[in-house]
């Protein structure tokens, strides 16, 4: 078996005086997407966030390529792209500018013909020249979604990707994470919607059982 | 590195320039604040001269704090500080572009609405020339010690108050100083002394406060 490439070992993270989980350990391969599954307040978003390196957990390790990702910094960084429930653009700008900054800010270059052509895959091709405020939610959504192409990152950490998304967009979002994990990309999302991945390599996590008290952690299957 | 530095310089600006009722509103309130001296205390040239210098450099540290509270909090609220933590550019160089930035959108316009209203408290022209420099040197410090405050306050109920009674007694030496140079210069002992602590004051806020911004920030943030 090769080497995870991203691995957890005996992390435990809370909230305040609450204890969300403890002892989860869990690894992802390349190409595999692992879905994150639990209740509403069960630490579904603060997994993402430890994974991320946003936050710290009490206990235990987030690693990339066998690194803790406090050592790795910036190569982490490079490597992995981050939606959260929140889309990071902002309002005054266009989804082309948002896209360009936002690039930018990464340490990237983008053009403006690679910029437009992503946001037309993802159907924003109508409102590339208006700001960001006039869009729908789901639009808006779709722009954060579009830095994830651009962003060329091997892991995606994604907080409930789906939401806000019409049938197409959810259809399209498939299409994307299906293409990822093609090229051997790793995913970590967390959804409460249904997601049609024929092909793919799912492995389901759950968060916070019921039975908070020793909150199991599931490995794979 | 540097590319960086300018990329989140530009974008502030360019959300500045998108926003321009929020740019205008800090100075209007700086240029009121001012004017409301004279009309509240009468028009006598020796009190207005006496306490003109004292008065402008008061009101650029309350207009400064006005704008300081917003620094970090409307990124927080959209989630592009997130993303702008996770860039792989170190944040110390976020920091200090955006309090750069925050100079350059509310602390250039102060200089030159300064002299303007230096003739409203009867100051002379080397007084005011004096002015406009202890601001120049002065304003900058403002903006570095204030992302620290905004670091600090992010995403606390009430953050804007508790900013104001965090950055205030910061920004003391700065006021001594800042109005000390143009008091110096209305006496005639020239201002170079004050000038010069001003100078030490920025070159040290400079290399302190983006490191501890940006260790409030990623503090603030979890």
């Amino acid at each position: 078996m090769q080497e995870p490439v991203l691995s957890v070992s005996d992390l435990a993270c809370a909230r305040g005086e609450r204890l969300l989980f403890y002892n989860m350990n869990f690894a992802v391969q390349p190409g595999e997407i692992l879905l994150v599954r639990g209740g509403n307040g069960r630490g579904k978003t603060s997994l993402l966030r430890l994974l991320t390196g946003l936050s710290k957990p009490m206990a235990g390790e987030v690693c990339w390529r066998g690194v803790p990702i406090g050592q790795c910094g910036e190569r982490y960084r490079m490597e992995m792209a981050y939606v959260g429930h929140l889309n990071g653009i902002k309002d005054d700008l266009t989804p082309l500018e948002n896209l360009r900054v936002g690039a930018g800010l990464a340490g990237r270059d983008l053009d403006e013909p690679t910029a437009q052509r992503t946001l037309e895959r993802l159907g924003l091709g109508r409102c590339l020249d208006l700001p960001a405020r006039v869009l729908s939610f789901g639009q808006r959504r779709r722009v954060a979604l579009a830095g994830l192409l651009t962003a060329g990152a091997l892991l995606w950490i994604l907080d409930e990707p789906l939401t806000g998304l019409d049938v197409h967009g959810v259809a399209l979002i498939e299409a994307l994470l299906h293409e990822h994990t093609e090229r051997g990309g790793l995913v970590v999302m967390t959804t409460h919607q249904p997601l049609s991945l024929p092909g793919a390599k799912l492995r389901p996590l759950s968060v916070g059982d019921e039975d908070v008290a020793p909150a199991q952690s599931l490995v794979g299957q | 590195m540097l590319r960086f530095l300018l990329t989140v310089i530009r974008r502030d600006l360019l959300l500045a320039a998108r926003r321009r009722g929020d740019w205008l509103t800090s100075q209007f309130f700086f240029v009121m604040v001012v004017s409301m001296f004279p009309l509240g205390i009468g028009s006598e040239p020796a009190v207005l001269r006496m306490i003109g210098p004292g008065v402008v450099w008061v009101a650029a540290l309350l207009a400064s704090l006005l704008s300081l509270s917003r620094l970090f909090a409307d990124d927080h609220r959209d989630g592009s500080l997130e993303q702008m933590l996770l860039s792989p550019e170190p944040t110390v160089l976020l920091t200090l572009g955006k309090a750069v930035a925050h100079w350059l959108i509310y602390g250039i316009p102060l200089l030159v609405i300064a002299p303007v209203l230096g003739i409203q408290f009867a100051l002379p022209a080397e007084a005011i020339l004096v002015l406009v420099a202890s601001l120049a040197i002065g304003t900058p410090i403002l903006s570095l010690l204030g992302s620290v405050g905004a670091a600090l306050t992010l995403g606390l109920r009430g953050g804007g108050v508790l900013l104001t009674l965090l950055i205030l007694p910061l920004y003391v030496p700065a006021l001594i100083f800042g109005a000390g140079a143009v008091d110096a210069a209305l006496a005639g002992t020239g201002a170079e002394a004050h000038l010069s602590l001003l100078a030490a004051f920025l070159v040290m806020s400079l290399l302190v406060s983006p490191w501890v911004a940006a260790a409030a920030l990623r503090v603030s943030i979890e």
